[in-house]
C-alpha cells in the first residue's frame, strides 16, 4: 500500500524489515524520530543511551554477539562516538551494524554544518545516502547486507531535508520483516581485541576491504546512471539529486546511493560519455575532490555553494552560471514591510525561566550548554556567554576558574541540563573536583530531554519502551563524586533560586552545585495550577517582561509612568507563577475559575 | 489537477505541521505524488514554522520556490507578510486573523504591524487575499484547536477537489471524539461562513 512517510519513519521501518534486534541512540535533531518509531516494535530492543558513544558501543556489543544492530545520532553525535567508529572500522562486525548520521546542512538546530561523509573516508567504512523515503527503506536492507558481506560497520547518512521530508512509499503493511537469528559470539581476540599487535594486522584487511567495496560500488544498483542529454553529466546524491533532477531536466545523471568508497570505473565510464562533468553536492566538495584526484576533469563548487542547504533557487543560480537555460526568474513584487523577527523563547511555564531571570539579575557570567536553555543566550536574559557542544559548560568553567578569571568581580557559573549532565557533564564535574576547582555548577533538572521533544534519560525513571526503571538521583551522584556543597531548589520559586545561586557563588575555595528542579511543561506531572491575570495595580514597571514569557504582552500605556502595562494571554498562560513572584506591585494574580 | 505547491506558515505550537500532513495526504488521495517538508528544532519553541507541500505527477524537490507557490496558508496574521512573496503571480494567500505577539515586541522595541500595514504588504504582491477568523470561529465551536481545520476548509474552497476526499483524510487524522466538531469547522471554512451553522 501507499503511505506518506518521513525519512525517519521510513528508516525505522527499513530497520525493522531488515531484522534488526537492537537499536541505541541519543536524541538529536534531525535524528530523534528514528528510535521513537523503532521503539513501537516489540521485536526490537530500543534504548536511549546517555550519549552517542555509549549508543555505538552498545550497538557494537549487540553486533559482536551476532545480532543485527543500529546506532542512531545527529551529525555532531558522531563526533562523540567517533572513537568507537574507528575501532569498529578495524574489528568489523558479526551481525550487521549500521550507524545513522543525520546531518544538518543549514544548521537548523545544530552548532555547525559538518559533512559526515568525511567520517566514512576517514574511518574507512562505507557510506550509504538515500534521496527520499522509499530509498530510506530500500537502502537499509542493502546497508545490512553490505555490513555482513564486507565485515564492516556502515554509515547511513541523511540530512535534515531527507529525515524530515515526507514522501510517498510503497510498503506491505505490518509484515515483510526478514528474521536474522542471533548468531552468538565467536571468540577471536585478533579480530575483536584491538591491542597494537592485532590492530596492525587488521589495518591491511581494512584497506583491502575498501578496494573490494569500491569494486562492488561499480555495479551496485544504488549507484545508477540515468542517461539523457550528454552535453553535461551530473554526479549527485541525497537531496541535491532531487533539486538537480528538477533544474537540469533531460540531462544525464550519475546518482550515487553510496558516497564512499566511490565507484571509480563507473564514474570514468560516465565522464567519458559526457562533454562536461558537473558535481552537485551539498556542503563539502567531497565527490569533487575525489573525482579530481582520479584525474577526471570536473567542476562543482564554483557553481554551487559550500555553505547552507540547497534549494531549487540555489541550484538554479548555479545552472545560470553554467549557462544552462532556466525559466526567466519570476519577478517577485517587493513586500512593503519586513515583519519583526520571531526568535524562539522558553515556553510559558518553563522551569528554566527562574534561573535565567536570576542569572540576568545577578549579572553573572555563564558558561552554557546544549538544550532548550540555550535560549538563555537571547533577550531578555542575555545570560549565556559561551555555548559549544554537549557538556562543554563544566570544562569551560574549570579553565576560566583555573586562570583566575572566575573571581569576586566577575563570578562565573556553568549551566547544564539533566540529560546533558548524564551525556558529558559527569566526567567534567569529576575534573573540577579532582583538580581542586571552585566552579559553581547549575544543573537544570526538568526530568526529561526537552529540546528534542521530551525523550527519557537516566534521570527520568522510565525507558524509551515505557518500562519503569531506576531513576538516577543527580543529587546523590554529585555528592557521591565528592561535592560537599549541593543545594536543591524548586525551579518554580524564583526567590529561592536567586538566593541559592548567591549562596553557592559565595563559596570560593571548593566546587558547589545547585540543582534547580521542576518538570518540563510538557510532562504529564507538570503542576498545572491557575491562569493569571494583570490587575489594576500594574503601572507599567516592565519587571514581568524580563521573565521572557510568550504569554505576557505589552498593553495600554500607563498614564503616570508612560510605560506599557502588562497583559497575559489566558490561552498561553499555564500558571507557573514566576511573573507574579517578580512583580513588585502585586499586580499579577490568579484568575478564579 | 496537475501540479500545486503550497506553503503553510505560522508559529511553533500552532499545529502547522499536522495541517501540512493533511494537505499532502489529500494530494496522495487524488492519486498524485506528494512531498512535504518542514523545519523542526529551535522553531518548536515559539519561533517561525515553515512547511512546504507539493503535489504533482512526479515531485522531486521537497521544497517549493519563492515566486512559484500556488497557495500560501498563514496561520498567524503578521506571518502572512513574511511569506506572501513566495506566491506565484496570481497566487492566493489565506490568512488567519489570529495575532501572536513575537518576543521581539514584548521584550524589545519591535512593534506588531497594524492591520493596514499588513493589508498593504499583502496587496503589493497579490489581490487574492482571503482572511479567516480561524480562532474566533474555533472558540465559538468550543475548541480553539479547531482553527486549523477552519483554515483547511478555506483552502479546500479554492481547490477543485471533492470535499469528501478532504473529510476522509481529516477523519483519519483526528481522534474519534473530535471528528464531528472537525467536520463542522471544515465546512465553515469551506463555505466561508463567519460563525457556526445554526442547525
Amino acid at each position: 500500500m501507499k503511505k506518506l512517510l518521513s525519512g525517519n519513519e521510513a528508516i525505522a521501518l527499513g530497520t525493522w524489515l531488515a531484522g534488526v534486534r537492537y537499536a541505541s541512540a541519543y536524541p538529536g535533531t534531525p535524528s530523534t524520530e528514528i528510535l521513537e518509531n523503532l521503539a513501537k516494535h516489540q521485536d526490537i530492543r530500543a534504548e536511549w543511551a546517555p550519549n552517542e558513544k555509549v549508543a555505538l558501543d552498545s550497538a557494537a556489543g549487540a553486533c559482536y554477539a551476532g545480532a543485527r544492530a543500529l546506532a542512531s545520532m545527529k551529525h555532531v553525535g558522531l563526533n562523540v562516538a567517533s572513537e568507537s567508529l574507528f575501532y569498529l572500522a578495524y574489528t568489523g562486525v558479526n551481525g550487521g551494524l549500521v550507524i545513522i548520521s543525520a546531518d544538518d546542512p543549514g544548521a537548523w538546530s545544530s552548532q555547525n554544518e559538518q559533512d559526515n561523509r568525511n567520517y566514512a573516508r576517514f574511518a574507512k567504512v562505507p557510506c550509504i545516502e538515500p534521496a527520499d523515503s522509499q530509498e530510506c527503506i530500500d537502502y537499509m536492507a542493502i546497508a545490512y547486507d553490505l555490513s555482513e558481506q564486507f565485515d564492516t560497520p556502515v554509515i547511513f547518512r541523511t540530512t535534515t531535508r531527507i529525515s524530515h521530508s515526507k514522501s510517498v512509499v510503497n510498503v506491505e503493511d505490518g509484515n515483510g520483516r526478514v528474521e536474522h537469528p542471533i548468531k552468538g559470539f565467536t571468540p577471536d581476540p585478533t579480530k575483536y581485541a584491538m591491542i597494537p599487535a592485532h590492530s596492525r594486522r587488521r589495518h591491511p584487511v581494512v584497506e583491502e576491504r575498501t578496494k573490494k567495496l569500491s569494486e562492488w560500488a561499480n555495479t551496485a544498483s544504488i549507484n545508477r546512471i540515468e542517461w539523457g542529454n550528454k552535453k553535461i553529466g551530473f554526479v549527485t546524491a541525497s537531496v541535491a539529486y532531487q533539486y538537480a533532477r528538477e533544474v537540469f531536466e533531460g540531462y544525464s545523471f550519475l546518482k550515487l546511493g553510496m558516497s564512499w568508497p566511490l565507484p571509480e570505473k563507473l564514474i570514468r565510464e560516465f565522464a567519458s560519455q559526457v562533454e562536461k562533468l558537473v558535481i552537485v553536492e551539498e556542503l563539502d566538495p567531497f565527490f569533487e575532490n575525489e573525482i579530481k584526484a582520479m584525474g577526471i576533469p570536473c567542476v562543482g563548487k564554483e557553481y554551487f555553494p559550500m555553505v547552507n542547504e540547497f534549494s531549487l533557487a540555489v541550484v538554479r543560480d548555479g545552472a545560470r552560471k553554467l549557462g544552462v537555460p532556466q525559466p526567466e526568474p519570476v519577478v517577485v513584487p517587493a513586500v512593503t514591510m519586513t515583519p519583526p523577527a520571531r526568535p524562539p523563547a522558553l515556553c510559558p511555564g518553563c522551569p528554566h525561566r527562574s534561573t535565567f531571570y536570576a542569572l540576568r539579575k545577578l549579572r553573572l557570567r555563564v558558561a552554557g550548554d546544549i538544550g532548550c536553555y540555550s535560549i538563555g543566550v537571547l533577550p531578555p536574559f542575555n545570560a549565556m556567554d559561551t555555548i559549544g557542544c554537549m557538556g562543554a559548560s563544566l570544562g569551560v568553567a574549570q579553565g576560566i576558574d583555573a586562570v583566575g578569571v572566575n573571581n569576586e568581580k566577575t563570578p562565573w557559573v556553568a549551566v547544564i541540563g539533566d540529560s546533558t549532565f548524564f551525556h558529558a557533564g559527569m566526567p567534567a564535574l569529576a575534573n573540577i573536583i579532582y583538580n581542586k576547582g571552585a566552579s559553581t555548577v547549575l544543573i537544570l533538572d526538568n526530568d526529561i530531554t526537552g529540546m528534542t521533544g521530551q525523550q527519557e534519560n537516566p534521570g527520568t525513571g522510565t525507558t524509551l519502551q515505557g518500562l519503569q526503571t531506576k531513576k538516577i538521583d543527580i543529587e546523590a551522584v554529585v555528592r557521591g563524586m565528592g561535592v560537599d556543597d549541593v543545594f536543591v531548589v524548586p525551579s518554580f520559586d524564583e526567590h529561592a533560586v536567586e538566593k541559592t545561586i548567591k549562596q553557592a557563588i559565595a563559596i570560593k575555595d571548593r566546587p558547589s552545585v545547585v540543582i534547580s528542579r521542576g518538570p518540563c511543561v510538557f510532562l504529564p506531572d507538570y503542576p498545572q495550577k491557575f491562569t493569571y491575570d494583570v490587575n489594576e495595580k500594574c503601572n507599567g514597571c516592565s519587571m514581568c517582561f524580563r521573565v521572557g514569557c510568550p504569554a505576557i504582552f505589552k498593553g495600554e500605556i500607563d498614564t503616570t509612568t508612560k510605560q506599557p502595562k502588562a497583559l497575559i494571554d489566558p490561552l498561553l498562560c499555564v500558571g507557573c507563577d514566576i511573573c507574579a513572584q517578580v512583580c513588585p506591585h502585586n499586580a499579577i494574580s490568579k484568575v478564579n475559575n | 489537477m496537475t501540479k500545486k505547491d503550497f506553503l503553510l506558515a505560522g508559529v511553533g505550537g500552532q499545529g502547522v505541521l499536522t495541517a501540512s500532513d493533511i494537505v499532502a495526504e489529500v494530494g496522495m488521495a487524488l492519486g498524485l505524488d506528494a512531498k512535504k517538508s518542514e523545519v523542526h528544532g529551535f522553531s518548536q519553541r515559539g519561533g517561525v514554522v515553515e512547511s512546504h507541500v507539493r503535489w504533482g505527477q512526479h515531485v522531486g524537490a521537497p521544497l517549493g520556490e519563492r515566486g512559484h507557490i500556488d497557495y500560501v496558508l498563514a496561520f498567524e496574521l503578521m506571518e502572512s507578510t513574511r511569506w506572501v512573496d513566495y506566491l506565484k503571480p496570481g497566487g492566493t494567500i489565506i490568512v488567519n486573523r489570529q495575532k501572536i505577539l513575537p518576543m521581539s515586541a514584548t521584550v524589545g522595541n519591535a512593534v506588531y504591524p497594524s492591520d493596514e500595514e499588513i493589508e498593504k504588504a499583502l496587496h503589493a504582491v497579490t489581490d487574492k487575499i482571503v482572511y479567516v477568523d480561524g480562532l474566533e470561529i474555533a472558540k465559538s465551536l468550543g475548541n480553539k484547536n479547531l482553527a486549523n481545520t477552519v483554515l483547511l476548509g478555506a483552502l479546500a474552497h479554492e481547490l477543485d477537489v471533492d470535499p469528501e476526499i478532504w473529510l476522509d483524510v481529516l477523519v483519519r487524522r483526528v481522534p474519534k471524539k473530535y471528528i464531528e466538531e472537525n467536520k463542522k469547522a471544515f465546512w465553515i471554512g469551506k463555505l466561508r461562513e463567519k460563525a457556526p451553522v445554526n442547525s
